[in-house]
C-alpha cells in the first residue's frame, strides 16, 4: 500500500476518534455546570485545556463564557480540534483514501459529515445541545460499526487502529493530566461532594461513570480513578488498554513486512511499563509527570510510525 | 422515443408499457432517491470558481436511453473504425507523417499545434498503442442518422456515471431488467485492467502493474479516478508518491518504492513532467517522459494523443477515416467552418444567428456560443471576439437533435441528448455496449454540459 494511503488511514482515524472525544468533553463540562450550584464559566477552563485549544481559544474570544466555549469547540472551523473541522479533515482524508475503503465505511463517514454540517451550520441553542451531542457520537459508531464490520483484517485496518489508538490515549492522558490535582493522595480520600463532581466528571469525559461503578464498588477514591483510566486493562480508554492494541496492530505490520522499525521497540517499552506499574507507584512518582512523559513517548511513536512507514517521504 | 404518431419508437415499447403502468407520484419519489443514493455514496463533481459549492450532484433522470441492437451495430463499427483512424493518424503524424505529405492536412495545423508533442517524434508506444481509452461524443438527428460531435482521445471523463447510473438503475428497478434484456457494462473497469495490462512496456518482467495518477481530491473529477483504481483493484497515486528511481516510476508504498508498469494518468499533458512541460507543476512526476521513451512506462492515454481530437483536427476527421482505412466514415461529421479562412470567417460572423461556435481548445461548455438561443448582445460580444482571435474558433450549424423523454413533475418531457460510448484499445478494439447518455434538462437548451445544468441517464443497449 501506498506510503499517503496508511497516511491518510491514519489521520482519518485519529481525526475521527477525536470528534467524538471532544464531543464527550463538551458533555462533562455541561454536566458540569449543571450540577453544581452557581455554575461558572470557569468549569470550561478545564475543558478547554483538556482539548488543548486554551490559548488558541483566547486568541479568539477575550472572556471565557460556557457559551463561546461550547461553540468554539463545537463548530469554529478556526480551531483545528472543533468537532465540525474534525470531521472536515477526516472526511477529506477518507476521500484521499477512498481506494481503501469499504463502500460501507465511506458512505458512513461520508454521511456524517453531511449531517453534522448541517446540523452544525449554526450556533447549536444549549436546549439542543444533548442531542447534537448524541448525534456526533451516533454518527462516530456508525462509521466505527460500518470499519469493523466490512473492512478486511489487513494492513489497511491496522494503521486506521493505530490512529484510533494513539489518538485516544493522547486524549486520556490529556484529560486526567488537566485535572491531575483533584487525584492527589492529599486531597481526601473520602471526597466531599465538591470533589465527586469532579471526579464524576473526569469519568464522564471517558464515558465511564457507570462501569467504574462496576469495577470499584461505586465508590469515587482518586487512586481507582486514576488506576481505572491509566492501568486497568478492560477499559478500552485507558492508557494500558490503548497500548495493548497499539502493540497488537504494530506486531502485525512487523510480521506481515518481515521487518521490526524503532516504533516497535517504543510501542513495547510503553506496554510494558504500564502492565507492571502500580498505581501507587504511579503516584508515587508524580501523577503529572507520569503523564507529562506519556504524552511525549506517545508523540515520539507517532513520529516514529509517520517515518518508519513512510508517510510522507 | 415517440414517433410522429405518438407510439413509441420500438425499443422503447417494453419500457413504455411499464411506464404506463405507474404512478407518477412514485417515479418522483424514486428520483428523490436515486439522488440520495448519488450524494451517499460522494458521487460528486467540483464545479471550478463556486467556492461555497465545492461539491455538486449531477441530476440524474429515471428514464433510460434505449438503443436498439441494430442501431448498436452501425454505431459500433462506426466507432471501431474511427479509433483506428486516430490511432493510425497519431502514429503517422509521430513518424512519417505521410497525410500531410500527400496534402490531405496542413502541416501548419499539425506543427503550431500545442497540443502536438515534439517529444513524441519517433517514439512508437508499446503496442503502438496511443489512445487506449476514447470516449466519442455522438447526436443523432434522425431515425438512421448519427453525428460525432467530437473524439475525446485525451483523457475521455464520465465512465464512472456510466456504471453508478446503471448501479442506481438497478437497485430501484429490479423488474424493468426482467422486461427487457439490456447489455451488460459493469464489466468495464475489469476490460479497462486488463486492456492496461496488455500493453506493458517491453522493460516489465511478470505481472504488470497498473496504477492510477490523479491531481488529487480536488480535482472535479477526483470521484472517477477513486471509482475506476477502486473498481480495478489498483492503487490511486499521486505525483507526490511517484520518484524515478533507477530508470523506473516507483511509488512510495509503506515497504518501500515499487514500480509501476502502467499508468492510467488523468492528468493532462503539460503537468505530467516538470522536466518536460511546465516545469511549475506540482501534479507530475519528474523524469517519467525519460522513462516512458526507454520503454519501462506505459502512459495512458500516450503523452500528445491531444492532436487528434483538437476541434481544428476535428473538421478533416473525414479525410482522415478514409486516408487510412481506405473507407468512407460510416458516422458523419458536423459540417465544421474553419474561421481561420478569411472566406470562412465571413460567413460565419454573417451567420451566427445559426451557428454554434467553439473554441478549437475549449472544453466542458465554457467559451462557446449557441447562436439561435443566444441574445444580440451576446452574439455581438462574441462577434469581436470572433474577430480578434479567428485561428482559435470553429463554427457549426445547430442540429435537429433528437430528443428522449425525462421525467418532469407534469409526466415525461422531451429534451435534448447525446452519448459517449466508451472505447477501449489494445491488440483489439472494444466498445463498452451503452455509455454516458447526457441530457439538456432546461426546456429547449442544446448544451449538455455538467457544467452547464445538464444531467445524466441510464443508457441502454438491447439484445438481439
Amino acid at each position: 500500500m501506498l506510503g499517503r494511503t496508511a497516511n491518510g488511514l491514519y489521520w482519518m482515524f485519529r481525526y475521527i476518534e477525536r470528534a467524538e472525544n471532544i464531543a464527550r468533553l463538551i458533555d462533562a463540562g455541561l454536566r458540569m455546570s449543571l450540577t453544581r450550584s452557581g455554575a461558572s464559566d470557569e468549569d470550561w477552563d478545564g475543558v478547554l485545556h483538556s482539548a488543548g485549544v486554551r490559548e488558541a481559544y483566547a486568541e479568539v474570544h477575550a472572556r471565557l463564557t460556557g457559551v463561546d466555549a461550547i461553540d468554539y469547540l463545537l463548530r469554529d472551523r478556526s480551531n483545528p480540534s472543533s468537532v465540525m473541522s474534525c470531521i472536515e479533515f477526516g472526511r477529506n482524508n477518507a476521500r484521499m483514501v477512498r481506494t481503501a475503503l469499504t463502500r460501507e465505511t465511506w458512505e458512513a463517514t461520508n454521511e456524517c459529515w453531511m449531517e453534522l454540517k448541517q446540523l452544525l451550520a449554526r450556533k447549536v441553542k444549549s436546549p439542543d445541545l444533548p442531542q447534537a451531542i448524541d448525534v456526533i457520537k451516533r454518527r462516530a459508531g456508525l462509521i466505527r460499526g460500518a470499519f469493523h464490520g466490512s473492512m478486511l483484517r489487513n494492513e489497511l485496518y491496522n494503521f486506521a487502529r493505530i490512529g484510533t489508538f494513539i489518538e485516544r490515549a493522547d486524549n486520556t492522558s490529556r484529560i486526567l493530566d488537566v485535572k491531575y490535582y483533584v487525584l492527589l493522595p492529599s486531597v481526601s480520600a473520602v471526597g466531599s461532594s465538591l470533589d465527586n463532581v469532579q471526579w464524576e466528571s473526569i469519568l464522564r469525559s471517558v464515558s465511564a461513570h457507570r462501569s467504574y461503578s462496576w469495577v470499584y464498588d461505586a465508590e469515587y477514591r482518586p487512586a481507582n480513578i486514576a488506576d481505572f483510566l491509566i492501568l486497568n486493562g478492560q477499559m478500552p480508554r485507558s492508557l494500558a488498554y490503548c497500548y495493548e492494541k497499539i502493540v497488537s496492530n504494530l506486531h502485525y505490520l512487523e510480521k506481515e513486512y518481515g521487518e521490526r522499525l524503532p516504533a516497535h521497540d517504543t510501542a513495547d517499552a510503553i506496554r510494558a511499563r504500564l502492565q507492571t506499574m502500580t498505581i501507587q507507584e504511579v503516584m508515587d512518582r508524580g501523577l503529572h509527570e507520569f503523564l507529562e512523559l506519556f504524552v511525549s513517548h506517545n508523540n515520539q511513536l507517532s513520529q516514529e510510525i509517520t517515518e518508519g512507514y513512510r508517510f510522507y517521504q | 422515443m415517440i414517433r410522429a404518431d405518438n407510439t413509441p419508437r420500438e425499443p422503447y415499447k417494453d419500457y413504455f408499457d411499464w411506464y404506463s403502468g405507474q404512478d407518477r407520484g412514485h417515479l418522483i419519489g424514486k428520483s428523490q432517491d436515486a439522488e440520495n443514493i448519488f450524494r451517499k455514496t460522494g458521487i460528486t463533481f467540483a464545479v471550478y470558481g463556486h467556492a461555497d459549492s465545492s461539491e455538486k450532484l449531477i441530476p440524474f433522470d429515471i428514464i433510460p436511453r434505449i438503443i436498439s441492437a441494430k442501431e448498436w451495430r452501425k454505431l459500433a463499427l462506426g466507432i471501431e473504425q474511427r479509433v483506428i483512424a486516430l490511432n493510425a493518424f497519431l502514429d503517422d503524424i509521430y513518424h512519417k507523417q505521410e497525410i500531410i505529405r500527400a496534402g490531405r492536412v496542413p502541416r501548419e495545423l499539425i506543427e503550431r499545434n500545442t497540443a502536438f508533442l515534439p517529444q513524441m517524434i519517433g517514439f512508437r508506444p508499446p503496442g503502438g498503442v496511443y489512445t487506449h481509452i476514447v470516449g466519442t461524443d455522438i447526436v443523432r438527428t434522425g431515425e438512421d442518422q448519427f453525428y460525432v460531435l467530437e473524439d475525446n482521445a485525451r483523457t475521455p471523463s464520465g465512465v464512472s456515471y456510466m456504471l453508478e447510473n446503471r448501479e442506481t438503475m438497478m437497485q430501484m428497478f429490479p423488474e424493468l431488467f426482467h422486461l427487457n434484456k439490456v447489455k451488460r457494462v459493469e464489466d468495464y473497469p475489469l476490460l479497462l485492467r486488463q486492456s492496461l495490462a496488455s500493453l506493458a512496456p517491453p522493460g516489465c518482467k511478470g505481472k504488470p502493474r497498473v496504477a492510477v495518477l490523479t491531481p488529487g481530491i480536488y480535482n472535479s473529477a477526483y470521484y472517477e479516478h477513486s471509482f475506476l483504481a477502486d473498481t480495478m483493484g489498483v492503487e490511486l497515486v499521486e505525483g507526490s508518491d511517484l520518484r524515478v528511481i533507477d530508470g523506473k516510476v516507483k511509488m512510495r508504498t509503506t515497504r518501500g518504492y515499487q514500480a509501476i508498469d502502467v499508468l492510467y494518468r488523468r492528468v493532462d499533458d503539460d503537468f505530467l513532467d516538470p522536466l518536460t512541460f511546465r516545469p511549475d507543476s506540482q501534479l507530475g512526476i519528474p523524469g517519467i517522459m525519460d522513462v516512458y521513451r526507454s520503454g519501462n512506462i506505459t502512459i495512458a492515454n500516450a503523452p500528445g494523443t491531444g492532436i487528434s481530437d483538437d476541434k481544428a483536427i476535428y473538421s478533416y476527421m473525414p479525410e482522415i477515416v478514409e486516408f487510412y482505412t481506405g473507407r468512407k466514415a460510416i458516422l458523419e461529421n458536423v459540417p465544421t467552418y474553419r474561421c481561420s479562412e478569411p472566406d470562412t470567417l465571413t460567413y460565419v460572423l454573417e451567420n451566427l444567428a445559426d451557428l454554434v461556435v467553439k473554441e478549437v481548445h475549449g472544453s466542458g461548455g465554457y467559451g462557446m456560443l449557441v447562436g439561435p438561443t443566444a441574445s444580440k448582445k451576446e452574439r455581438a460580444d462574441f462577434a469581436e471576439k470572433l474577430k480578434a482571435k479567428p485561428n482559435n474558433y470553429i463554427a457549426q450549424p445547430t442540429l435537429s437533435l433528437s430528443t428522449v423523454p425525462i421525467l418532469v413533475n407534469k409526466g415525461i418531457a422531451p429534451r435534448h441528448v447525446d452519448l459517449r460510448p466508451y472505447v477501449l484499445v489494445s491488440d483489439k478494439v472494444q466498445i463498452i455496449p451503452g455509455g454516458l447518455t447526457r441530457v439538456a434538462l432546461k426546456q429547449g437548451s442544446l448544451v449538455v454540459n455538467s457544467s452547464q445544468g445538464g444531467g445524466t441517464k441510464d443508457t441502454w443497449v438491447l439484445e438481439d
